[in-house]
């Protein structure tokens, strides 16, 4: 299986079902999308996330079910972060990326637990690992480290060796 | 003295009556929670009226590890995360990387990877069971399971010389071939280890007091085990039908047939029920491996990542150069990012693989299924029994090295 090149053309990936129901139903949230080996992507306009989640729930598009959140930190370039969301559907049998962009400073995104409760530890982990913050969440604190830790550790300039 | 009347006029004192709750800390070091797990749980007299788990007492930061070395050295700390499991972590990472590299491997690699990841399933289905009924008070369980367990850490120790972290597969394969008499010693054991599954159902499945124990304990519903994010077992329970070496096979399940049991009542007898029907279809797959096992190569003929044969390397200049680039420089990995899902024996193992074309991965992500079967707590525990949060715990097979990571 040879790498095929990735495709990024918003006009040949309307064809899939999820691009094409979310390019009706919020026109102007979708910001591009990338299908690259056998797995699509999405990126979504942070202000809008929780409605293009919401479609993409929904019955026409089937991703009822999230599989993961995380984050990858692109430092020094800007915007800086992108939290990414897996969704899965059950019936389709296939995965779907939605990913937003934040800013470097003071990273905030709308929480999504309103559609999964179980998100909820996920996004404290983020929050944890790179500092973005999700408004609206239930108890946003650290998960994973001890309360008075300095620093958020997954962030690029954050040292592998931790400050000393 | 005061008077009630007074107490009760005086604001400063708070009336806290007889509908009082009190705050019970359980772990981390409660044998009970199968590790480090510290749970805050509210207690009204004997019925928990809130839980709170507080995690993160073995996190070590694996994946800002991960970012600081070659693609190949991340295999080892990947058996580190579930250490009951190793194998199937080390399937996903290496799947993960073959899919961003776009590299295939050879038939036999593939049915000794699929062999070995069925026997890490029992494995850890072993362990799950033991400790699960111990926590019950069903004792003897314990020492039969880990009997079979013995054997099964033998033959990872024939393959890999290690006997819980093996490190045993490779990007494009696995680091060499099954040892002389290994066939025969798995043959040896799937002949009489169905025997062996039907004397712990013996001792538990009628087992009146283990049904008291489990029945209508702990129940999750079908919604919550999806707007939770539950999968595996614990999902399956519940009546999710779903499985991801069914429904989206990776790494060579669909060439092999078997069954997805699944139970609708919700509770820790239906994932008990689950897990014991589990043992007997792992059983039946790797019989279904030993007896499709081709022969060939067990390593991808990719000379730029796969490390070559010691005697190639002992006798070919191109072999030995290629050895030293990959040892001292590692291989570069075409930019791109994959998710890779596979079905470990708590649920759905997934691994997020950014590459930005250079040796080292960008950022390696766990999605580990004992992290999401965790937001079960809160709905399993509350306003049930103090007594039954063992039970509940036991049920969803939690492994603190896979919750913290």
């Amino acid at each position: 299986m040879a790498l095929q090149p990735a495709v990024t053309d918003l006009e040949l990936l309307k064809e899939r079902p999820a691009v094409a129901c979310l390019y009706s139903e919020l026109p102007q949230a979708l910001q591009a999308a990338k299908f690259d080996r056998n797995e699509l992507t999405l990126w979504v306009d942070p202000l809008q996330l929780l409605e293009a989640l919401r479609v993409l729930r929904g019955s026409k598009a089937g991703f009822e079910d999230l599989a993961d959140i995380t984050a990858v930190d692109w430092h020094p370039s800007e915007p800086r972060f992108e939290v990414v969301y897996s969704l899965l559907s059950y019936q389709l049998k296939e995965r779907l990326r939605v990913k937003v962009r934040l800013a470097g400073t003071d990273p905030s995104i709308e929480t999504i637990t309103s559609l999964w409760a179980g998100a909820a530890s996920f996004e404290s982990e983020v929050f944890d690992m790179f500092g973005i913050r999700f408004q609206g969440h239930p108890d946003l604190r650290r998960i994973l480290l001890p309360d008075d830790w300095e620093g958020h550790p997954l962030r690029k300039d954050y040292p592998v060796e931790g400050y000393r | 003295m005061a008077t009630i009347d007074q107490l009760r006029s005086n604001p400063v004192v708070e009336d806290r009556g007889l509908d009082s709750t009190m705050i019970l800390n359980m772990g981390p070091q409660h044998p009970s929670t199968h590790g480090v797990l510290r749970l805050l749980l509210e207690i009204d007299g004997e019925t928990v009226v809130r839980v709170k788990p507080d995690i993160g007492f073995l996190h070590t930061g694996i994946e800002k590890t991960c970012e600081a070395k070659f693609y190949q050295q991340v295999v080892p700390l990947t058996d580190r995360i579930d250490y009951l499991c190793p194998m199937t972590n080390n399937l996903t990472y290496v799947l993960a990387v073959e899919k961003l590299l776009g590299l295939e491997i050879p038939p036999r690699a593939m049915w000794i990877r699929l062999m070995l990841n069925e026997l890490t399933r029992i494995n850890s289905h072993l362990v799950w069971l033991g400790t699960h009924a111990l926590d019950i008070g069903a004792m003897t369980v314990f020492l039969y399971c880990f009997r079979e367990r013995e054997e099964i850490l033998k033959m990872f120790e024939m393959v890999a010389g290690q006997r819980m972290m093996t490190s045993y597969f490779r990007v494009g394969g696995v680091s060499m071939d099954l040892p002389l008499g290994f066939l025969d010693y798995i043959k040896n054991f799937i002949s009489y280890f169905p025997e062996r599954i039907d004397q712990y159902s013996n001792l538990l499945t009628n087992n009146p007091i283990w049904q008291l124990r489990t029945k209508g304990v702990a129940v999750i519903t079908k919604e919550d085990a999806r707007t939770l994010m539950l999968s595996g077992p614990t999902a399956r329970g519940s009546g999710v039908d779903w499985d991801l070496r069914r429904d989206m096979p990776y790494g060579g399940y669909d060439q092999l047939e078997f069954k997805v049991p699944i139970a609708t009542e919700g509770d820790v007898y239906a994932r008990y029920l689950i897990r014991m029907e589990e043992l007997r279809e792992s059983t039946n797959m790797v019989r279904q491996t030993i007896e499709r096992l081709p022969g060939g190569p067990v390593k991808s003929d990719a000379p730029k990542v796969v490390l070559p044969d010691r005697e190639a390397m002992k006798t070919q200049m191109e072999a030995l150069i290629h050895h030293f680039k990959i040892v001292t420089e590692g291989f570069t990995v075409p930019e791109g990012e994959v998710y890779q899902g596979v079905e470990s024996p708590r649920g759905e193992m997934g691994y997020y693989v950014v590459s930005d074309g250079t040796a080292k991965p960008y950022r390696v992500h766990m999605r580990s299924p004992s992290f999401a079967n965790l937001n079960s707590i809160g709905v399993m525990c509350e306003h049930n029994l103090l007594a039954d949060v063992v039970a509940a715990i036991g049920s969803i097979d939690i492994v603190l090295g896979d919750v913290d990571r």
